[in-house]
C-alpha cells in the first residue's frame, strides 16, 4: 500500500480522525463558507463550492477538507467523500502550482494534442498525471474543453491557450517552471491552481484586469461574424470557387436574398431559409 | 465538388453546383444575431450590450403578462440548442401554476459534448444575453431564483458571469423590482468540478443538489419536479440567450429564419481539418458543404473523410452527406442528430478506428456507473477498439463490437449509452472495411502525423 494518512485521500472512508484546521484557518474558511451557503436555498447546495473552496486552502482535497465540508453541511464523511471522488476537478494528492492539461479527446488529439501530450512528457521526465520535481507543473491530459475551433488546445490552471504545437508546449512549460511570466490566448494571467480553485469556489478574481485580460472573443469566434460583414480579408480565409476570379474582385451576384440557401430544408422547401437583417421584413 | 477538396487548382467555373444551389455569398448565408457584436473592444461589458439593443427585450417581456411572454416564445418556434431540440416555449408551459412552490430556472452551461464550442465562446464575448434571457424566462415561469451551471474548467467564463452578474445587479436588472416591474429576481453563478455527465439535465440537477452527478429516472420530469423536488426548467445556454431578441425584434423576425418546422438563427461550429474553424452564425438548414464553401473549404489539398453534425454523440456523416439541410428535420431524416451543431471534419488522413476509439476511451471515463449496460458496455468496448486499433483484433471482436453497441443503445439510463453508440454504429456502417483492414492488416495503416495541423506546413508558409 502507498497509502499515507497524511496526504492520500482515497476513495471510501478517510483516515479518521482527521486533524482539524488550525483555529485562524478554520475560522477564515467559516466565513467563506457562511457566504458561499447563503447563495443557496439548500445549503446541500454548497458541496461543490466548498470542496473548491478547501483545495483552494491546500491545493487539494484532504480528509480535514472533507471533513470541514461535512461539519459545515451536516453531512457524513462518507456523503462528502463520495462527492469529491466522483469528480475529476478535485485532486486527491499535492500536485503543481500549475496543471498544464492536453486534451487529448478525437478532434484535439487527431489534431496535434496526442503528439504535444508526449512531447511534454519527454521533455519533462513525467508520466500522465505526474509533477516536476520542482513541484511546479503538473500534466495531464484533459478531455474536450468546448474550443475545438482553436485546437489543438492546452489548458494551464483552466485559462486557454490555444492552437498549440509541441515547440509551443515545450516553451510554455519552461516558463511555467523558471517563474517567467506566461499569458494565455483567452484568459488571464496566470495565477496558482490554488488560486483559481477559489475563483471557482465563487469567490471573484480580485486582480485588477482580470477580467479584461486577452480582450473580447478569439479570433476563431469571430471568423463567421466577419465574413458576414464583408471583411473576408481577415484570417487566412481562401475562397476556392473564386480561384477564377481575380484577387479582390468579388464573385458573381446573386439575383435576390431569396435564391440564397436554395431548398436547405427538405422538411420545409415551400418556406425558403434566408437571414433578415433588418425588424420588420418578410 | 470544389469546396470538398479546397486545392490551389481553379474550380470547375461553369459545372454543376450541387444540390446546394449555386455559390452563396457569406453575407447572404449567415446572419450573426449573438455573435452580432463580439468583435466590439469590450463586447462582454453591460455598456457595449446596451449599445447593442441590450436589455431592450426585458424591458418588452416585463410589460407582458407572463403567459403571453410563454405564447410569444412557443409561437416564435425556438427549439432547445442543447442537442435535443425540444420547443423552448412548450418546456415553460409545463411549469405548474399556483402551485404554491418555489420555480427555478437552471442554465446548462455544462457545455462538454466533444467538438461542441458555442456557449463557451457566446458567454465569453457576450455573456449578458443569457443574463437578460434568463430575466424573461424567469418572469415567464414565474421564478424568482435562477442557477447557471457552468463547467468548472473554463475559468476565464467564469470570470466574465461574475462580472456581468455583478454589472446587472448594480444596473437594476437583477435583485429587488427589476426595472421599476416589481418583478424579483436573484441569479447564482454555479461552477462545476468535472463531470460531463452532469451536462444531462437530471445530473445536472442533482449535482447542483450537492450530490453525484448521476440521473434521474423520469418521471417526474423537471418541470413538475426539479431542483429541490420544485418545477424546474433546463435549458441550454444558447436558447435562453436567443431569446432577448426575439422579443425585441419579434417572432415574426424570428421565423422569418429558418425553417417552419426549425425556424430562427443558431451558431454551427467548424473544427477540424478546414482551412477556418470558428462559429459561423446562420438560419437553421445551411448545409455543410454551403458553410465550407464560403468559409475557405478543407485545408489544401485534402477531402473531407467524415464528420459529425452535432458532437461526438450524434452518428457520424461522410461526403455524401453535405446537403443535407442542417436543421432538426434535415439532418434526423438523414439518420443522425442536429445536437449541438458541432462540425467536426475530419480528411482523408483521420484513421476512423482511431477517432471511434478516442470518443469510447471519453464515454467510459465519462459513464457515472449508475447503469450496467453502459457501465460495463463502454467499458468492454474500450478494449476491443484498442486491440482493433493495434492490429490485434478479429473479425469477431468486429462483430462483437456491434452486439455490445446494441445492448447498451437505448437500454441505459440516460442519453450518454446512446451517444456512446453512436459512433460505433455510424462509424461501422460507413467504413467496415477500414476496421476489417486493422483486422488483416495487423495495425493501423495511417500515419498520426498526417492528421495534425503542422503537417502541411513547410517553413516558408505564414498563416495570419
Amino acid at each position: 500500500m502507498t497509502h499515507t494518512p497524511d496526504t492520500a485521500v482515497g476513495i471510501g472512508m478517510p483516515a479518521m480522525p482527521a486533524p482539524d484546521y488550525p483555529a485562524d484557518v478554520r475560522a477564515r474558511l467559516d466565513a467563506d463558507a457562511a457566504e458561499l451557503v447563503a447563495r443557496y436555498p439548500d445549503s446541500r447546495s454548497a458541496l461543490l463550492p466548498l470542496l473548491h473552496l478547501v483545495q483552494a486552502e491546500e491545493g487539494h482535497v484532504t480528509a480535514t477538507g472533507m471533513r470541514f465540508c461535512a461539519q459545515t453541511l451536516g453531512l457524513t464523511g462518507a456523503e462528502v467523500s463520495a462527492v469529491a471522488t466522483f469528480y475529476t476537478m478535485y485532486r486527491r494528492k499535492p500536485s503543481g502550482d500549475y496543471q498544464v492539461g492536453v486534451c487529448t479527446n478525437t478532434l484535439c488529439a487527431v489534431l496535434g494534442g496526442d503528439a504535444i501530450l508526449d512531447a511534454l512528457h519527454e521533455h519533462l521526465g513525467v508520466g500522465d498525471d505526474g509533477t516536476t520535481e520542482d513541484g511546479k507543473v503538473t500534466v495531464e491530459h484533459i478531455e474536450c474543453n468546448a474550443a475545438c475551433d482553436f485546437a489543438p488546445v492546452v489548458m494551464v490552471n483552466w485559462e486557454f491557450f490555444d492552437n498549440q504545437t509541441p515547440e509551443s508546449a515545450k516553451r510554455l512549460v519552461d516558463d511555467l517552471r523558471a517563474g517567467r511570466p506566461v499569458e494565455p490566448t483567452r484568459g488571464a494571467p496566470l495565477c496558482t491552481y490554488r488560486e483559481t480553485a477559489r475563483i471557482l469556489a465563487g469567490f471573484p478574481d480580485p486582480r485588477p484586469g482580470a477580467v479584461e485580460a486577452s480582450g473580447g472573443a478569439g479570433p476563431a469566434s469571430l471568423i463567421g461574424l466577419r465574413l458576414a460583414k464583408g471583411e473576408a480579408g481577415a484570417g487566412r480565409v481562401v475562397a476556392p470557387r473564386t480561384a477564377d476570379h481575380p484577387a479582390g474582385e468579388r464573385p458573381p451576384e446573386h439575383l435576390s436574398a431569396h435564391d440564397a440557401p436554395q431548398k436547405t430544408s427538405a422538411s420545409d422547401p415551400e418556406h425558403p431559409a434566408g437571414p433578415v437583417s433588418e425588424e420588420g421584413e418578410g | 465538388m470544389s469546396v470538398v477538396t479546397e486545392s490551389t487548382e481553379p474550380a470547375e467555373p461553369d459545372g454543376p453546383s450541387g444540390p446546394g444551389g449555386p455559390q452563396t455569398s457569406p453575407e447572404k448565408l449567415l446572419s450573426p444575431v449573438l455573435s452580432a457584436f463580439w468583435d466590439e473592444p469590450e463586447s462582454w461589458t453591460l455598456e457595449t450590450y446596451q449599445r447593442h439593443d441590450g436589455y431592450q427585450g426585458m424591458r418588452t417581456a416585463l410589460a407582458m403578462p407572463p403567459d403571453d411572454v410563454i405564447a410569444l416564445v412557443k409561437d416564435s418556434g425556438l427549439r432547445g440548442r442543447g442537442g435535443a431540440g425540444f420547443p423552448t416555449g412548450m418546456k415553460w408551459q409545463f411549469i405548474p401554476q399556483g402551485d404554491g412552490k418555489p420555480h427555478y430556472l437552471v442554465v446548462n452551461a455544462d457545455e462538454s459534448e466533444p467538438g461542441t464550442c458555442k456557449d463557451i465562446p457566446l458567454l465569453f464575448a457576450n455573456p449578458h444575453s443569457l443574463i437578460e434571457g434568463m430575466i424573461i424566462a424567469c418572469h415567464a415561469i414565474r421564478s424568482s431564483h435562477a442557477f447557471i451551471y457552468l463547467r468548472g474548467e473554463v475559468v476565464p467564463v467564469l470570470r466574465r458571469l461574475h462580472h456581468a452578474v455583478a454589472e446587472a445587479y448594480a444596473a437594476g436588472y437583477l435583485g429587488k423590482d427589476i426595472a421599476g416591474s416589481g418583478f424579483d429576481l436573484d441569479i447564482t453563478v454555479h461552477a462545476g468540478a468535472g463531470a460531463y455527465i452532469c451536462g444531462e439535465e437530471t445530473a445536472l440537477l442533482d449535482s447542483l443538489e450537492g450530490r453525484r452527478g448521476q440521473p434521474r429516472l423520469r418521471p417526474p420530469f423537471p418541470a413538475v419536479a426539479g431542483l429541490y423536488a420544485c418545477p424546474t426548467v433546463v435549458n441550454n445556454v444558447e436558447s435562453i440567450a436567443s431569446v432577448p431578441a426575439i422579443l425585441h425584434r419579434g417572432k415574426d423576425w424570428f421565423r422569418s429564419m429558418g425553417s417552419e418546422k426549425s425556424p430562427g438563427f443558431t451558431l454551427y461550429s467548424l473544427s477540424g481539418h478546414v482551412t477556418n474553424p470558428g462559429q459561423y452564425e446562420a438560419p437553421l438548414g445551411v448545409t455543410l458543404r454551403q458553410l465550407l464553401d464560403v468559409s475557405g473549404g478543407m485545408r489544401t489539398g485534402h477531402r473531407l473523410k467524415f464528420w459529425t453534425p452535432g458532437g461526438s454523440s450524434t452518428p457520424m456523416f461522410t461526403e455524401e452527406h453535405l446537403d443535407v439541410p442542417l436543421d432538426y428535420e434535415g439532418v434526423g431524416a438523414a439518420g443522425s442528430m442536429l445536437g449541438t451543431k458541432a462540425l467536426q471534419c475530419f480528411d482523408e488522413t483521420t484513421c476512423v478506428v482511431r477517432a471511434v476509439t478516442r470518443w469510447t476511451e471519453f464515454y467510459a471515463h465519462e459513464s457515472c456507473g449508475k447503469c450496467t449496460p453502459c457501465r460495463e458496455g463502454t467499458y468492454w468496448l474500450v478494449q476491443l477498439l484498442r486491440g482493433i486499433e493495434a492490429g490485434k483484433g478479429t473479425a469477431e471482436d468486429i462483430t462483437k463490437l456491434e452486439d455490445i453497441a446494441d445492448t447498451i443503445n437505448g437500454k441505459s439510463f440516460c442519453a450518454l449509452g446512446d451517444g456512446a453508440a453512436s459512433p460505433i454504429f455510424s462509424s461501422l456502417k460507413y467504413f467496415r472495411d477500414e476496421y476489417e483492414a486493422h483486422v488483416t492488416g495487423g495495425g493501423c495503416p495511417f500515419d498520426p502525423a498526417l492528421s495534425t495541423v503542422w503537417a502541411d506546413q513547410s517553413p516558408q508558409e505564414v498563416n495570419a
